[in-house]
């Protein structure tokens, strides 16, 4: 399939003004470690997006930075971390579980896909730290919306609407994030052995208590290891976190045994939950986030059923892996409020598996209505999530 | 002087008789209100400047009527407005001549409330103290808290995204909503969002929050509980100068430090507050500054000490630190009082409420000041030093011939400087009438058309809430057009939107 490489923001109108006129699609990638999610059989021109790169404005001391989309997400992590900060909504590379180009990942790719890791839990997702953009949208103009300050009101929030928007509205040229400061301290209490029942009480009891969680999640035996773990973390300053530490143990004594975790098992633990390591060689990989009440429910059918997972978010993630599609995640998670996407499986059944969930008619409908109103002529849908016809 | 509003539709006016009895088939009894006396009660909102009557109001009492109202408005061509509890300090609620005033407040029922998801479910006409009052004797608040918080609504809110002195660390409304329910203005009615963090499709929830009741009517709303901090502690902060105080803000946050809340007043309003509220601010300091930590106790102390340090390297001249609950509400009895006893100051004050980056700030304040000289009118300040959000209070008496002019355009004067510093016209108060003509300072004219295409989705006709936010009204016809691209590329025979 063909490529397209923009150097500028003209050449990129340019190059969408012709696909609308010719009805040719595109395909917008970064660094294209997502690019096995979704339909396969994509007849579509690549719009690679990497030539949109660099740091453009960062004064740490504004917690702000502005920056090309195509910017490797490697690149902006290490330069966050030699100032003391970070990206709060915890991303990650999709490359390790997708067989995907290794850190090559885009942060316009992470925040057009949403990927966060365990501490969006309670630090947001990608869609609470975009501040601002610019873009070329489907109509091959170029536009931008919000600001380069942590605070406005100003305009419709386009932002949060670009954002997890799947590169379906337009091709992110700039964005503007907050950043936040790395906290200077972080802990985890891990605890041996709960069945999942117990593991999860445990997490909603520390989730409504004051302790402050900055990520809390859970591994269960069988598949995955010898011995289920839970794992609760906390992050800041070394002394409140040492106290708040203390305070969740005498909480949650009644649940088990709760350990603080040498940094580098702790280090390792989030590293594996935050990219779903332990499920890189399922053949079929869903993402599913439900209401922590549903939870339980969903663990037991997943037991039941013998497939492999482990939980983030305090239960309201699920990371599930299968051998076979005899499970149909979709309508498991239905019924308990949730839904899925899926994250990796055979050609053959991404061919008739949508990737993401759709939205019930009448949603999809004015889904599909302000999509138009960005792409009239669907430049950017390459049919990569199966859903163009479904509204209609 | 009210600004310009989309004119009234003749025929529209012409048939107020036959829409005020349609309106009652559909809210039987005392919920449709037409006669003139009643109706200066919804005038305007908190921006008392600008009043308009509206030709109707009505006041609902279940989605399903809500429906009908929006069904029945969209099929005869009548436009709506609406409205929570009218404290939008930008015009947001300005009712206009032709228009049914859509009045929320009878959806006051909280409908849920849920800990192990961590969520409350509640009417939009719920006030916003209102959700944490129900919660909080559980260890829950819900974070968003703006001043108006004891009156303004979760619908309201939820309309104009707003903020409050904690939103620095917890967010603003749109990082505590996580579904709705919204009626459109077809009527048709539609869930969005959920009680989860991210669900099915584009994420719709992200642009309806914010998007000043032009895009739906909200019905139901979910929003986030969070554990009550086991403790908090304020300090209050004085300074002999702006920039001393300008400078602690920046090494508080290069200390690794998100405080939950961190004010800052200048020298009129730190008087003001103190002649209103009697709490010990010192009357002596140029600049005041409000910190509030939370954690746990020792976790507070730790903070407060660094915040303290903090302050004295940066010359502060006074420093004191809560020593119980009662001390830190009176600390921050002053701030939250800072408009009505800035408002004793003066026949009238003006809002405003830019953004710029914080480094600007002792920039952006010289200029303020000599703005001040120059049109002779005085200004207090007062800002969510955090996260650099500004509110000049400009003193005016619109007894005065030209006064209330002169105070718009030297707002507008500051919206404009905040702009060129790289900030935006509107923190938290939303745009509404009163900045709507300030639009082009910070976006293109094809900025402007992609977010009113978007306003087509929801409201093709531009029946809800209009002559809002965008200076110019256009067709949905027109701005669906696909405009040639220098002069290269035209679609003539392509389908359109």
């Amino acid at each position: 399939m063909e490529t397209l490489a923009p150097a500028s923001i003209d050449e990129l109108c340019d190059m969408i003004a012709r696909a609308a006129s010719s009805g040719e699609k595109l395909d917008i990638r970064g660094g294209g470690s997502k690019a096995a999610i979704g339909w396969p059989d994509r007849a579509a021109a690549i719009l690679d997006m990497t030539g949109f790169s660099g740091i453009l404005d960062y004064d740490p001391a504004e917690l702000v930075i502005t920056l090309g989309a195509g910017t490797r997400l490697s690149e902006v992590s290490k330069l966050l971390a030699e100032h003391g900060q970070e990206l709060a909504f915890d991303p990650f590379d999709y490359a390790a579980v997708l067989d995907g180009p290794v850190e090559q990942s885009t942060i316009g790719g992470v925040v057009a896909a949403g990927v966060c890791g365990p501490r969006a839990i309670s630090r947001g997702r990608p869609r609470d730290h975009v501040l601002g953009f610019e873009a070329v949208s489907g109509r091959a103009e170029q536009f931008q919306a919000g600001g380069k300050v942590v605070k406005n009101v100003t305009g419709y929030d386009l932002p949060k609407l670009l954002a997890g928007s799947w590169g379906r509205l337009a091709a992110l040229t700039s964005l503007t994030l907050r950043t936040v400061p790395r906290p200077e301290f972080a802990c985890s209490l891990g605890c041996k052995g709960l069945a999942p029942g117990k593991a999860l009480d445990a997490q909603a009891r520390a989730m409504t208590s004051s302790a402050g969680v900055s990520a809390a999640a859970h591994m269960p035996a069988g598949s995955l290891g010898d011995e289920a773990m839970t794992m609760l973390r906390l992050d800041g300053f070394e002394i409140g976190v040492r106290s708040r530490l203390e305070d969740l143990r005498r909480l949650l004594a009644e649940f088990g045994d709760w350990q603080p975790v040498d940094n580098a098992s702790e280090n390792g633990f989030w590293s594996d939950i935050r990219s779903a390591k332990p499920l890189s060689q399922s053949p079929l990989l869903w993402r599913a986030v439900l209401p922590p009440s549903s939870a339980q429910a969903l663990a037991q059918e997943l037991e039941r059923h013998g497939a492999s997972w482990f939980a983030d978010w305090a239960g309201s993630l699920f990371w599930i892996g299968l051998d076979h599609p005899d499970i149909d995640i979709r309508a498991v998670l239905q019924p308990l409020g949730g839904h899925a996407t899926l994250i990796r499986a055979p050609v053959s059944i991404r061919a008739h598996t949508p990737a993401l969930t759709l939205p019930e008619r009448g949603l999809a409908q004015l889904n599909d209505r302000v999509r138009k109103g960005f792409d009239p002529h669907g430049v950017f849908e390459a049919g990569r999530f199966m859903d163009i016809h479904n509204a209609n | 002087m009210t600004p310009k509003l989309p004119p009234p539709k003749e025929n529209i006016l012409a048939r107020r008789a036959e829409i005020v009895s349609a309106l009652r088939k559909i809210v039987p009894g005392e919920g449709v209100v037409d006669n003139e006396h009643e109706l200066r009660a919804f005038e305007s909102d908190g921006l008392t400047a600008y009043r308009q009557l509206p030709m109707v109001a009505v006041l609902p009492e279940t989605t399903a009527q809500v429906s009908e109202i929006m069904a029945w408005c969209s099929s005869e061509g009548v436009r709506v407005v609406p409205r929570g509890a009218g404290t939008s300090l930008s015009g947001g609620a300005l009712p206009l001549a032709d228009a049914v005033l859509l009045c929320m407040t009878k959806f006051d029922r909280i409908l849920d409330i849920n800990y192990c998801d961590r969520i409350a479910v509640v009417q939009p006409g719920v006030t916003n103290l209102g959700v944490t009052d129900a919660v909080k004797g559980d260890g829950f608040y819900y974070a968003p808290d703006p001043s108006s918080q004891i009156a303004c609504t979760i619908g309201g809110n939820v309309a104009e995204n707003s903020g409050g002195v904690h939103c620095l660390k917890y967010g603003l409304t749109t990082n505590n909503v996580l579904g709705l329910e919204l009626v459109l203005t077809s009527g048709e009615i539609l869930r969005i969002g959920g009680s989860t963090m991210d669900t099915p499709g584009l994420d719709l929830l992200g642009v309806i929050v914010g998007s000043e009741g032009m895009l739906g009517v909200v019905t139901e709303v979910t929003v986030r509980l969070l554990p009550s901090p086991a403790a908090a502690k304020a300090l209050l902060i004085g300074f002999a100068t702006i920039e001393g105080a300008g400078q602690c803000v920046a090494d508080i946050i290069a200390a690794g430090i998100i405080p939950a809340g961190m004010e800052m007043m200048d020298r009129l309003a730190i008087q003001a507050a103190e002649d209103f509220v009697n709490v010990g601010y010192p009357r002596d300091a140029e600049a005041l500054l409000l910190v509030e930590v939370d954690g746990t106790e020792i976790e507070c102390r730790y903070l407060a000490e660094r915040i303290e340090a903090l302050s004295k390297s940066n010359g502060a001249t006074t420093i004191r630190s809560s020593q119980s609950d009662q001390e830190r509400m009176n600390f921050w009895a002053g701030r939250k009082a800072a408009f009505p006893a800035v408002g004793r100051l003066a026949p009238d004050y003006y809002c405003m409420d830019g953004t710029i980056p914080r480094r600007q700030l002792p920039h952006v304040l010289r200029r303020i000041s000599a703005m001040s000289q120059e049109y002779g009118l005085a200004v207090a300040n007062v800002f969510h030093a955090g996260d650099g959000n500004l509110h000049p209070l400009i003193l005016y008496d619109a007894n005065k011939d030209g006064q209330l002019e002169l105070a718009e355009t030297f707002g507008a004067e500051i919206l404009k400087l905040c702009v060129e510093v790289g900030g935006v016209l509107t923190g938290e108060h939303g745009v509404g009438v009163e900045k709507r003509d300030l639009m082009p300072v910070m976006f293109s004219e094809d900025d402007m058309r992609h977010q009113q295409r978007l306003k087509c989705s929801f409201d093709p006709d531009m029946l809800l809430n209009p002559g809002k936010v965008f200076p110019q009204l256009h067709r949905c016809a027109e701005l669906g057009r696909m405009h040639i691209h220098k002069g290269k590329v035209p679609f003539p025979d392509l389908p359109r939107f």
